[in-house]
């Protein structure tokens, strides 16, 4: 290293003349960039504070939607149809997951996860955002949180939710009127309210959860939260509490459902069970029915195919649906129709030789009964169901009146009970027939309408309805499921009174009286086609058997021999009521390939109103 | 002599005997007490910055506690000796510079640290001094202002272990080096034309530097800075969030411990190169005029202990030091305040953080050197 020398011509003065020069100016830049520094802190804090302090704000706070428990459905004696259950549900977030398939492996060996699970999660996961938690797996059991819970640490992304979810504790009880509710589609996004919808994953599909979606679902509720910047809740700010959903009483009672759907045993079919005087659907049923649990997270593919795929439709909700020809319980409405129109005179007697002839037409129209019934008027032709004696009525009365009067009762139409879908089953016309097949009426169809049979179709809740007016002497009632609401916070009380509908008024209260006294003939009477239900029965009831041809074989359907064997016979129909003199329950019952109306539709009925009649129970209101 | 007259000049008597008590220590107090300050807001914020971690304020506490006893050390040697040992500190961080580029560790992308097992060395920190002290040394053989010669030679004792650090890369101890080398030159009367020229000379080169020099995250920290809202979730987000938690401070800040943006985890590296986002949030503009004042205070004393020096060397040096902690101080804020791209650049004494603590206290030793074995002309 040089030696430190100190050079013989430096000038001391000099150098520290030009040092402090330098050091100077040097000062001068640091003074000004110093005011360049607090002139931007000055330029944040002063003039931008409100600014950067909303931004801050935002930062900071979040408005999180809450949403409102959804109203719980009881039946008229406060059984629970429907409730909500705390459930945890597995969560994955796939922003967070650095490996989504070693996570998945990783909680395979945790918990047990089905293909259907996987398969589930990956079809949410298409329609999700990837900062949006994932369902994988619902209803954990509490050892599987735990194990979860232990391994939490090691997989990121992965969360475990507390939610309620929808429970049907009745099972495949009634599912058909009750419905379930599902994770909300992309289509019913569109029809929402998607603020009131934003915390909620579950909506009413069909029945009375989807009906009532507005009653049940409830107003959402919402926290102002602090969240870091990895969006955790650190703290609650405020909170505005969610408004919960109402609860539904039906008129439904279950007991009542029970026997109704245990009555079919291994029959396909449908029951409806009403109070004439309101309209209260006392029971609906569409048998075989399914388990709504199975949809509320999500049916995996195996369930549903086999829902699906069974010959016997278990999701088809036949009672309002199902369009069968009435057969010969229309016959009694027919009757009335001749009796105001006078197309034949009330004590009008045919000789039934067991077929009917028009003139000009060589064509036997046949009754179902090959010798005959001999002399019959029209409380017999009612009482034993005899074809010929409505061939004639039928033919005197016209297609136009037969069109006219049915048409009053609501046939053709949708009762508008409360749950959707309902079909309005056909009631023919001529303007109808030129319509739809641009062909002229023939008589012979009107002989054949005459017996519930051709082009007319109807569903059972129409049976039902038509024979509950019938019951009441013209008095028209809108079938409906809702009982009550129930404010869950204030716990208030409504029952919602029906609405009757325009009463049939032009039919003569004797009219009324000789049909009715017919029906009951059939179930009380010697004769009577459903005698075999009137042995023992404490009270008297009105009825009217039905028997329908199934034509054929519907298209694209598999030919098994023993189905189709069974799938020909006729369709077993029976509607009632009881007491004759003060209705209090109106039955129409459809057996499918069941037979005759008397073997095995009227025994099912004659269960439904011996329970509702001598065992009943009032309906139950809450405190 | 009255009763008052006795009091005040036992008054005198005790503060001239603590004047020479620091005298004798060779410690200067307004240097002192603002280093004091300063260490004592700097402990705050990180309390806070850490999320009331005691762990973090403990080590902090510990370093700036070797870094007084290192500075309380180098002031106790002669200006003189600092001046022998210039060359010599300065062939060993060059070494030790080669050293990290043949065996260095790696650490976040960065070739930056030597590893003695029992601690991590960062040879960039010696030259931190090591450079000014060598181009004071060097300049000083001669008179100044230097000739082009030694001009020439001088720029290259500079840029040779600039480059080296450039290249590891570490691009905010690289600058700090070159503006204490620079200042050391500017101070010695380099020549305004080859200032304005060299200036000239570097915006041409610009392109040349941007496209072999930088890597591509520095790239993207200059283009990041040039429009944030490029990359919001990207490098733009660390100047966005600062930004935010300077502004929302306003004047009074919302208070010690009651920055959300820093505790909410809004901002990035909160304990080390943003920390003063931190304060700003919770002191607001009066907090800053405070911390800036104190800076100013070290800064406004360097600088007086660069013109009361007694020789060339001692001004070169004391000079360089005391512009060159300000740089510290413009560039750190300059960057969380939005008005400079980020470069890793900590603030005094405030940050934690490695070995520049101790760097930053060495230099105040040298300093107080300066200041307190001046012959006093007037005794």
């Amino acid at each position: 290293m040089p030696r430190n020398t100190r050079p013989a011509l430096k000038d001391n003065l000099r150098e520290t003349a030009l040092f402090n020069r330098r050091l100077l100016v040097a000062g001068i830049g640091v003074a000004i960039l110093m005011a360049i520094l607090i002139s931007r802190m000055f330029y944040l804090q002063v003039i931008n504070q409100a600014h950067f302090s909303t931004l801050s704000e935002n930062n900071r706070v979040n408005l999180l939607p809450i949403p409102p428990t959804r109203g719980l459905i009881y039946d008229r004696n406060g059984i629970v149809l429907a409730q909500n259950q705390p459930s945890f549900t597995l969560t994955l977030v796939p922003e967070h997951i650095p490996d989504l398939d070693a996570t998945l492996a990783r909680l395979q060996d945790l918990i047990q996860l089905t293909e259907a699970d996987i398969e589930r999660f990956h079809r949410y996961r298409r329609q999700k955002r990837r900062f949006e938690g994932i369902p994988l797996r619902f209803r954990l059991t509490d050892e599987e949180v735990a194990r979860i819970s232990v391994d939490q640490y090691r997989l990121p992304g992965v969360e475990i939710k507390a939610e309620l979810a929808r429970h049907y504790p009745l099972g495949k009880l009634a599912s058909h009127a009750i419905g379930y509710v599902g994770r909300i589609s992309e289509n019913e996004l569109d029809d929402i309210n998607t603020a009131n919808y934003s915390a909620t994953t579950h909506i009413g599909k069909v029945g009375v959860e989807r009906y009532y979606e507005d009653q049940l679902h409830g107003e959402v509720g919402y926290q102002r939260v602090e969240t870091n910047a990895q969006g955790r809740i650190l703290r609650v700010l405020e909170r505005t509490l969610p408004k919960p959903g109402k609860n539904l009483y039906l008129n439904l009672d279950s007991r009542l459902q029970k026997i109704a759907e245990e009555s079919f045993q291994e029959e396909n079919g449908a029951l409806i069970a009403m109070d004439p005087t309101n309209g209260a659907v006392l029971a609906l049923a569409s048998m075989p029915t399914y388990d709504p649990n199975l949809f509320v997270n999500g049916i995996d593919s195996a369930s549903y195919r086999e829902l699906t795929s069974s010959i016997a439709r278990p999701l088809f909700n036949r009672a309002l649906r199902g369009q069968y020809p009435p057969g010969s319980t229309l016959k009694p409405f027919l009757g009335l129709a001749s009796l105001e129109t006078e197309a034949l005179r009330p004590d009008h007697e045919i000789n039934c030789r067991g077929w009917y002839k028009l003139k000009n037409d060589e064509r036997r129209y046949r009754d179902w009964k090959e010798e005959g019934h001999g002399k019959t008027d029209l409380s017999k032709a009612i009482t034993e169901s005899c074809d010929v004696y409505f061939y004639e009525l039928s033919f005197e009365l016209g297609i136009d009146n037969i069109h006219k009067y049915m048409s009053r009762f609501g046939l053709g139409k949708r009762t508008g009970i409360d749950i959707r879908g309902e079909m309005p089953g056909l009631l023919p016309s001529r303007e109808w027939k030129r319509r739809t097949r641009n062909q002229p009426w023939f008589h012979g169809e009107t002989l054949i309408t005459g017996i519930g049979q051709g082009f007319m179709l109807t569903t059972p809740l129409q049976l039902a309805s038509i024979t509950a007016t019938l019951s009441q002497r013209g008095q028209r009632q809108t079938p409906r499921m809702l009982y009550a609401i129930q404010d869950a916070s204030t716990n208030e009380f409504n029952v919602q009174d029906s609405k009757p509908l325009e009463p049939i008024q032009d039919i003569e209260q004797d009219h009324w009286q000789t049909v009715i006294k017919a029906m009951r003939d059939v179930i009380h009477g010697r004769t009577g086609t459903a005698r075999g239900i009137g042995y023992g029965m404490q009270y008297e009831a009105a009825g009217k058997t039905g028997t329908s041809q199934v034509f054929g074989i519907a298209q694209g359907e598999e030919y098994v021999e023993e189905d189709i064997a069974k799938r020909l016979r006729d369709h077993g129909l029976f509607i009632s009521f009881a007491p004759v003199d003060d209705p209090r329950i109106v039955v129409a019952v459809i057996v499918e390939n069941g037979g005759s109306g008397s073997s095995s539709a009227a025994p099912i009925a004659r269960k439904i109103m011996d329970h509702y009649l001598l065992n009943q129970d009032p309906p139950h209101e809450p405190d | 002599m009255s009763l008052t007259d006795s009091h005040q000049l036992a008054n005198e008597n005790r503060i001239s005997a603590g004047r020479q008590l620091l005298q004798r220590l060779h410690l200067d107090l307004p240097l002192l007490i603002a280093l004091l300050v300063l260490a004592v807001i700097g402990g705050f914020v990180l309390y806070s910055a850490s999320d009331r971690g005691t762990d973090m304020l403990i080590r902090h506490a510990l370093r700036l506690l070797i870094g007084f006893v290192i500075m309380v050390g180098i002031a106790q040697l002669q200006p003189d000796t600092i001046r022998h040992w210039s060359p010599w500190l300065y062939a060993l961080g060059l070494i030790l510079l080669l050293a990290v580029l043949a065996f260095g560790q790696s650490g976040g992308g960065a070739q930056r640290w030597l590893d003695f097992g029992l601690f991590r060395f960062q040879p960039s920190e010696i030259m931190k001094l090591a450079v000014p002290m060598m181009l004071a040394w060097y300049l000083c053989i001669t008179a100044i202002p230097p000739s082009p010669k030694r001009l020439l030679v001088a720029l290259l004792l500079l840029i040779i272990p600039t480059l080296l650090i450039a290249r590891q890369p570490d691009l905010g101890t690289a600058l700090l080096i070159a503006s204490a080398g620079f200042f050391v030159l500017f101070l010695a009367g380099l020549r305004w034309s080859f200032i304005v020229g060299a200036l000239v000379a570097l915006t041409a080169s610009t392109p040349l530097v941007w496209n072999t020099l930088l890597r591509d995250y520095q790239r993207q920290r200059v283009l990041t800075f040039l429009n944030p809202e490029l990359e919001p979730l990207g490098s733009g987000y660390h100047i966005i969030q600062s930004t935010i938690a300077i502004g929302s401070g306003g004047i009074h800040g919302k208070g010690w411990l009651n920055g959300t943006q820093a505790h909410l985890d809004f901002l990035p590296e909160r304990s080390t190169d943003f920390i003063f986002a931190v304060y700003s949030e919770e002191f607001g503009l009066l907090g800053v005029l405070l911390l800036l004042f104190f800076y100013a205070v070290l800064i406004a004393r360097g600088l007086m202990i660069a013109t009361q020096a007694q020789d060339t060397y001692s001004r070169l040096l004391a000079g360089s030091i005391t512009l060159t902690f300000f740089i510290y101080v413009l560039v750190n804020i300059g960057m969380v305040s939005g008005l400079m791209p980020v470069v890793g650049v900590p603030l005094p004494l405030i940050s934690y953080g490695g070995t520049s603590i101790v760097t930053l206290m060495a230099g105040f030793g040298i300093l107080m050197s300066i200041q307190t074995h001046r012959r006093l002309i007037s005794t």
